[in-house]
């Protein structure tokens, strides 16, 4: 206690204090900066729904400990696109259908932003393998896969 | 009939239908989509207040004991903590539940099931919650646990509650009772528990008014208004000193429709005066909300040497845990769906729902009906097969139509298109690729992953299951929703208490409003109690209910606009409509946009919906206690391990008999999902207890179907428009989960030529 760190979140130093030392990342970009969109729902890295970015690996942010992320760099949904801008997946999941409660959407978000930097034109087997650390209760995830292969798609055109 | 698979969905549903123009039958993008892409929505679980405390809570680590002494003052002692509550700090009623309240805000005298709460604290943060629980000592004289549901109605073991051990029974008696052949056969079903599992966890943030006389709670629930009435008259406070507020939901699926936290934060917040929020974690989660019944159903049916049911004989017994809940409901949807979508004249049905230490069941998508079709569908295959005909065959043969009654006597009065459900799915193509796929990719075969399976000793099955799921609420109970809707400026507002769960009513919202109004933009007010009650979501009753009071409200505020415009124009009111964006006047050469007609005035109209009045049962089970009804039919194919028992789900195809599609992508969506939960059902879902004890509270124990889980869908939906659904819409959330589940196992059962009694089908139950 009565300590400051400082982590690189989405692109900014961020201060915390008086944090103690068993806090999870997941908690500390939650109660301590204040950054909602990651969510916790299992708490043992077996839904996804808390993915984040670090140094371009996408972790679960739950089973991090925010104090050993210092030096790193970290992204969360909230860098991902500014508030009313969605990136194309962000628009892909909205416009397929593939979000209902949305609880499980951001770390999908990560995950799906993640596959398509690794690998432009996966195949439908290679987004569920990929995909598959993020557990969605509500849509029976056909609607999610046709919004990851949209934006596969409109990626091609453009480039 | 629109078709629908992962293929072509790209093609039907882009994204240009989403905005402005999105009317009733276009899929509109919902419009919480790009918050909730975004992270930028609220859950309840974000909601955050000054200075606000956290609460937690103590539970207990016994399924059945009697609590000997409870000793706070250790919690006391702690740096932080600010309050700890037990049953003596309630203020007013000691006992709450949906239908009979039954079940203690803290256990006081015994604890019933593992994992009731016993107190609470509030405190600067969780870790000192966690310390102060760990500090409340509590003295238990451990009891046996009554867990075996059949003590329950065989009377062997005392009463674990002052209201009894039996729930409800009731028994179905019609027809001939002495009917007997001259095809007979017989089966028992058996159902685990299976957990809801929404993602967004139980959480809300409580915040108390100055000096105490009121409370506002944020939470995530399925009825805000059934959660005011018990949380005041437990808190001892006019139901007008309780302001609920809908905190996002994080889906639902029943678990939230009883009160979890509710009370408990409201009193930690008075009791110190500073916002409390509750947060659960998984396994308290698993822990803290009600959940599917486990539930035996033995049949035994009756047939014509042709295959057609001449009577039927069951006995359900519903595992209702600790605590009534919604059991006695359940159970009337169980046996009331005995026959399934078939035509039946005579039958002899008990049903029992009874108390045991196990964790309290309640309410979860498909509520009862689930545990029928699991059953009713395995003696249809059992009956193709005693005659002599295919899977298909028997359920064409015996398909219900409008008009046929129930064992109730009630008459199904819905469109019941039950053959032509049976027909579009066989139709719908079958897997392409063969076991293993073109490509022998082992991610294709039983194990994924794990690389166990060889390709050669697989076995495929084919299976079908065909559902019948109630709509709405039953058993004279006054069902209504109420919405209010504004006209100003070409805007329109609307105002409802109806919860959104994630399964897109806002999303119709919208669309009603822009039809029947003409308006461009719809503004959706504050989901709360601060107008009347829009009743549950749950029951596949939102669209029909809230749907129906968004479109009533609609039709009375055009109606004045109409009237407006005739004055104005010196026309009559009943030659104008709305045709697109503008009101025209279909005898003449008027049109003017609706932000014309409406500049400058408001009108505001209130609108609750009623659905036709139902019945109670008599005592032989007779009575037209249900509203509507909804029909559908699913076919699976499954690759089986016989050598290590996995399963392999490849695919569903379904035809559903939606009335009409309001938002085709969201009820795919709802059908997909639906789906998935009943794949889960069948092969991976079970909330183990052994003697009472929980044993698997967690993400890594309890499995959810993932990407690689989830078969291939294909979907037919029928359109048949209901005339007496609002829109002609039926509810298309439980469905999917009916029939779903019976027709993996129908699956199984046909690649291994083997009886299967019990989902979810476990790997010994394969190999042994």
């Amino acid at each position: 206690m009565n300590e400051i760190y400082t982590l690189h979140v989405n692109g900014e130093p961020r201060d915390v204090r008086d944090a103690s030392a068993g806090e999870s990342l997941l908690y500390v970009l939650r109660e301590r900066l204040g950054l909602m969109g990651s969510k916790g729902a299992c708490e043992q890295g077996e839904c996804g729904s808390c993915s984040v970015m670090i140094d371009d690996q996408l972790v679960c942010g739950c089973l991090v400990l925010a104090a050993g992320a210092v030096g790193q760099r970290i992204v969360t949904i909230e860098g991902i696109a500014p508030v009313g801008a969605p990136s194309d997946v962000q628009q892909a999941f909205v416009d397929a259908g593939a979000v209902q409660c949305g609880f499980c959407t951001p770390g999908l978000i990560m995950a799906t932003h993640s596959l398509l930097e690794r690998s432009p034109s996966p195949s439908e087997m290679e987004i569920r393998e990929e995909l598959s650390g993020n557990v969605c209760r509500c849509t029976g995830y056909g609607r999610i896969i046709d919004a990851v292969q949209r934006v596969a798609v409109a990626r091609r055109g453009v480039s | 009939m629109t078709d629908t698979d992962l293929g072509t969905a790209a093609a039907t549903f882009d994204g240009t239908h989403s905005g402005l123009a999105g009317r009733l039958g276009d899929s509109v993008a919902r419009p919480d989509g790009v918050p909730k892409a975004q992270g930028s929505y609220q859950f309840s679980g974000d909601l955050t207040a000054d200075g606000f405390l956290w609460g937690a809570t103590l539970r207990s680590p016994h399924p059945y004991a009697r609590i000997v002494k409870i000793d706070v003052s250790g919690a006391w002692k702690i740096d932080g903590v600010a309050a700890v509550i037990t049953a003596e700090d309630v203020p007013g009623k000691a006992t709450y539940g949906l239908i009979s309240q039954d079940q203690p805000v803290f256990a006081s005298e015994f604890v019933r099931f593992h994992g009731e709460p016993i107190a609470a604290v509030a405190a600067d943060h969780p870790e000192t919650c966690r310390r102060a629980l760990a500090a409340i000592v509590v003295e238990y004289e451990v009891l046996t646990p009554l867990t075996d549901p059949e003590h329950a109605v065989d009377g062997s073991f005392p009463p674990i509650h002052p209201d009894g051990n039996i729930v409800r029974h009731q028994r179905i008696i019609r027809g001939d009772q002495t009917i007997d052949g001259p095809i007979i056969v017989e089966g028992t079903y058996e159902m685990g528990r299976q957990d809801q599992a929404f993602l967004g966890l139980e959480a809300a943030l409580a915040i108390p008014e100055p000096g105490g006389a009121g409370v506002e709670l944020y939470v995530a629930t399925q009825w805000l208004h059934e959660d005011r009435k018990q949380i005041a008259a437990c808190l001892g406070m006019p139901e007008d000193k309780v302001r609920l507020v809908l905190g996002g939901v994080g889906g639902a699926f029943g678990a939230r429709e009883d009160i979890s936290l509710q009370v408990h934060t409201c009193m930690l917040a008075l009791r110190t005066g500073r916002p409390v929020k509750i947060q659960y974690d998984r396994a308290e989660s698993f822990h803290g909300h009600v959940h599917r019944h486990p539930c035996t159903v033995w049949m035994r049916h009756h047939a014509d040497t042709d295959g057609r049911i001449r009577r039927i004989e069951a006995r359900f017994l519903f595992d209702g845990g600790a605590y009534a809940s919604t059991s006695s409901a359940v159970l009337i949807n169980g046996i009331t769906h005995t026959q399934g979508p078939y035509k039946c004249d005579n039958a002899t049905v008990h049903g029992w729902a009874v108390r045991t230490n196990n964790l309290p069941s309640g309410a979860m998508r498909g509520f009862g009906v689930v545990q029928a079709a699991f059953a009713h569908e395995g003696q249809m295959d059992k009956l193709a097969a005693a005659v002599g005909i295919d899977a298909v065959e028997i359920r064409l043969r015996n398909a219900m139509q409008r008009g046929d009654r129930l064992i109730t006597g009630q008459v199904v009065d819905n469109v019941a298109p039950v053959a032509r459900l049976i027909r579009e799915t066989a139709a719908l193509p079958l897997p392409t690729q063969p076991v293993g796929g073109t490509d022998h990719d082992p991610m294709r075969l039983p194990g994924g992953a794990g690389r166990t399976a060889d390709e050669r000793h697989i076995v495929r099955g084919i299976g079908w299951g065909i559902g019948i799921k109630n709509l709405m609420y039953s058993e004279a109970f006054d069902d209504f929703s109420t919405a209010r809707v504004r006209l100003a400026d070409g805007v329109a507002s609307v105002k409802f208490a109806t919860v959104e769960v994630g399964q897109g009513f806002i999303t119709i919202v919208g669309q009603i409003a822009r039809t029947v109004l003409g308006v461009g933009e719809v503004q959706l007010e504050t989901i709360d109690t601060q107008i009347g009650s829009a009743g549950s979501t749950s029951a596949s009753r939102q669209t029909w209910m809230s749907g129906g009071a968004v479109d009533g409200a609609c039709r009375l505020v055009r109606e004045r606009l109409f009237e407006l415009v005739a004055a104005k124009y010196q026309l009559a009111a009943v030659q104008l409509e709305i045709d697109g964006t503008d009101v025209v006047d279909t005898l003449g050469t008027l049109r003017i946009p609706v932000a014309e007609a409406s500049a400058g005035i408001v009108i505001e109209e209130t609108f609750e919906h009623h659905h036709v009045p139902t019945e109670d049962l008599d005592e032989d089970g007779q009575g037209n206690c249900h509203t509507a009804f909804a029909f559908v039919a699913h076919r699976a194919v499954v690759d089986v391990d016989p050598e290590l028992g996995l399963v392999k789900v490849v695919q569903i195809a379904t035809a559903q008999d939606v009335g009409r599609a309001l938002n085709p992508l969201s009820v795919i969506g709802q059908i997909e999902g639906g789906i998935a939960q009943g794949v889960g059902l069948a092969v991976m879902e079970e909330l183990l207890q052994v003697d009472g004890i929980v044993k698997n509270a967690t993400f890594t124990d309890y499995l959810l179907p993932t990407f690689l889980d989830m078969p291939d869908v294909v979907i037919s939906l029928v359109e048949e428009p209901d005339p007496h659904a609002p829109m002609g819409a039926k509810g298309v959330g439980e469905p999917p989960t009916v029939s779903s589940t019976p027709a993996v196992v129908a699956a199984i059962r046909d690649a291994l030529g083997k009886d299967l009694h019990r989902v979810p089908v476990r790997p010994s139950d394969i190999c042994f």
